[in-house]
């Protein structure tokens, strides 16, 4: 086995267990924001106690390890179909150790073939850049909060959602109010204004890569972004959607150019259950460090 | 927390309201999409699956084998909605007493849990190694061949296995206040 599949199978491993450190901290700092002997205080604690026991026993924070997205930063040259197939076998393995369930479907036949690896499967976002290193990321993205994500064609005359930023909070807030608990809550969204369908979608994730405490460089964003979890969180839908104060952990959102005709706004829902890891390979494609 | 343990009875479910947080231990039986679908269209149990004055549980656990049974390494539950359209004729004709499921289910289950006695219990979504450490034992399994690994029909022998209340068996559901609640807070802010 390669060394660049035993540094992929790694990641997996430590995306799939472990939660990192920036979303642990927010899970705590909404356990304390809780009212003791509520069921949302219940929730947190569980999912607290969850993360350390995964951690503990090296297995999935959540049964569903989700889609597998990794983003690739990798400098010119790098041969790409060798790589994406070094990768496939990597989810095979790590699935055959249960870093990840088996969660790959056929569309069509609806048979389930159980290595997670077929059409989509994993998903790998290349991206060239001028460092000599390359940089892994990797989000694997449950299915339950994958459903409660939604996309609005702006103007929607039932939100009264024009298309300004006015427009595009109401839309985002929409999206919460609609996803209460389902998405397994607290989350976090990701978020695109702009672009086309597709790349709306795909932005709105990229947003995800982003730490939970860093601020957005845009300031009319960065405001959109305090103002959408400030308001979020005064609703009251709460941890799994049981009330309290903690719905959101945070919002992150991005911007695309769209076309005259298009007013697109992508919400990308993440569960509590965060998993995001990164690394940048050595020159043998060994793990140098850790990305969060 | 209130204690539950299997079989369940008409009148421990009607006992239960909106909020109570129970543990339960007893047996539980898996189920999800494709099961609902496939009993819904007619499909029959399997031999030795019984749901009567059961509990089932909408999860697709993550199960391994090991010295020629199984260990269950991560068994959440998943999102309950997508069983909406088939839950309700579940409940009455296999005669379910609970579900366990996250995100909570519509009107048509709701009434159904008041006609049969009842209730949707919610687990913590995600949590997927305290529920599996409440996993004490798999019994059996159907449907694996034919389903997949997470669509199949786990028997699980289960201990102190924890859930809230969200619909009971009296009308009441706690998705439904939340969202009309959180609706009209919205509204002030918008
Ligand atoms: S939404 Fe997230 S936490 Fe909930 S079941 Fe899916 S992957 Fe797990």
């Amino acid at each position: 086995m390669s060394c660049l599949q035993d540094s992929l199978v790694e990641l997996i491993r430590r995306a799939s267990a472990e939660i990192p450190d920036d979303v642990q901290r927010a899970i705590l700092g909404s356990l304390h924001q809780e009212k003791q002997g509520t069921i949302a205080e219940s929730a947190l604690k569980l999912i607290e106690r969850n993360i350390e026991l995964a951690k503990a026993k090296s297995q999935p924070i959540c049964q569903d390890t989700g889609s597998i997205l990794f983003f690739v930063d990798a400098p010119v040259g790098l041969d790409q179909i060798a790589w994406e197939e070094t990768a496939r076998e990597a989810v095979r393995q790590a699935t055959q150790r249960g870093y990840l369930r088996q969660n790959s479907v056929d569309s069509l036949t609806g048979v389930n073939d159980g290595t997670n690896v077929g059409p989509g499967s994993p998903t790998i976002h290349f991206h060239q850049h001028r460092a000599p290193h390359t940089e892994v990321r990797l989000v694997l993205k449950g299915g339950g909060c994958e459903n409660v994500g939604a996309q609005y064609a702006l103007p929607i005359e039932a939100l009264k959602a024009n298309r300004d930023l006015a427009g595009c909070r109401r839309a985002v807030l929409d999206a919460v109010l609609q996803a209460q608990g389902k998405g397994c809550g607290p989350g976090i969204l990701g978020v695109c204004i702009g672009g086309d369908r597709a790349t709306g979608y795909e932005h709105s994730k990229r947003q995800l890569l982003r730490l939970l405490d860093d601020r957005n460089p845009v300031p009319a964003l960065d405001e959109l972004e305090q103002d959408v979890l400030k308001t979020a969180n005064e609703l009251g839908i709460g941890p799994m959607g049981f009330g309290g104060k903690t719905t959101l952990l945070g919002v992150k959102v991005g911007v695309l150019n769209r076309l005259p005709a298009s007013f697109f706004v992508s919400v990308s829902y993440m569960c509590w259950a965060y998993r995001r890891q990164g690394v940048t390979l050595g020159a043998d494609d060994s793990i140098r460090n850790w990305l969060y | 927390m209130i204690q539950l343990t299997s079989p369940f009875t008409d009148d421990g479910m009607r006992a239960l309201k909106v909020g109570d947080e129970v543990a339960i231990s007893g047996t539980l039986f898996t189920g999800r999409d494709v099961v609902h679908k496939y009993l819904h269209e007619g499909g029959s149990l399997p031999a030795g699956v019984n749901l009567r004055d059961g509990i089932l549980y909408h999860c697709g656990p993550v199960v391994l084998p090991e010295n020629g049974g199984w260990r269950v390494v991560a068994a959440g539950p998943t999102t309950s909605s997508r069983e909406e359209p088939y839950q309700a004729q579940i409940i009455e004709k296999f005669g379910l007493r609970g579900v366990i499921g996250k995100g909570g289910m519509g009107a048509r289950t709701l009434e159904a849990c008041r006609k049969f006695g009842c209730v949707y219990l919610h687990a913590v979504g995600g949590a997927a190694q305290v529920l599996a450490e409440c996993i004490k034992k798999v019994r059996g399994v159907s449907f694996l061949e034919q389903f997949g690994s997470p669509e199949a029909i786990w028997e699980l022998e289960v201990e102190q296995f924890p859930a809230v209340v969200t619909m009971d068996a009296h009308g009441r559901s706690l998705h439904q206040e939340i969202f009309a609640a959180s609706q009209s807070e919205l509204i002030k802010r918008l």
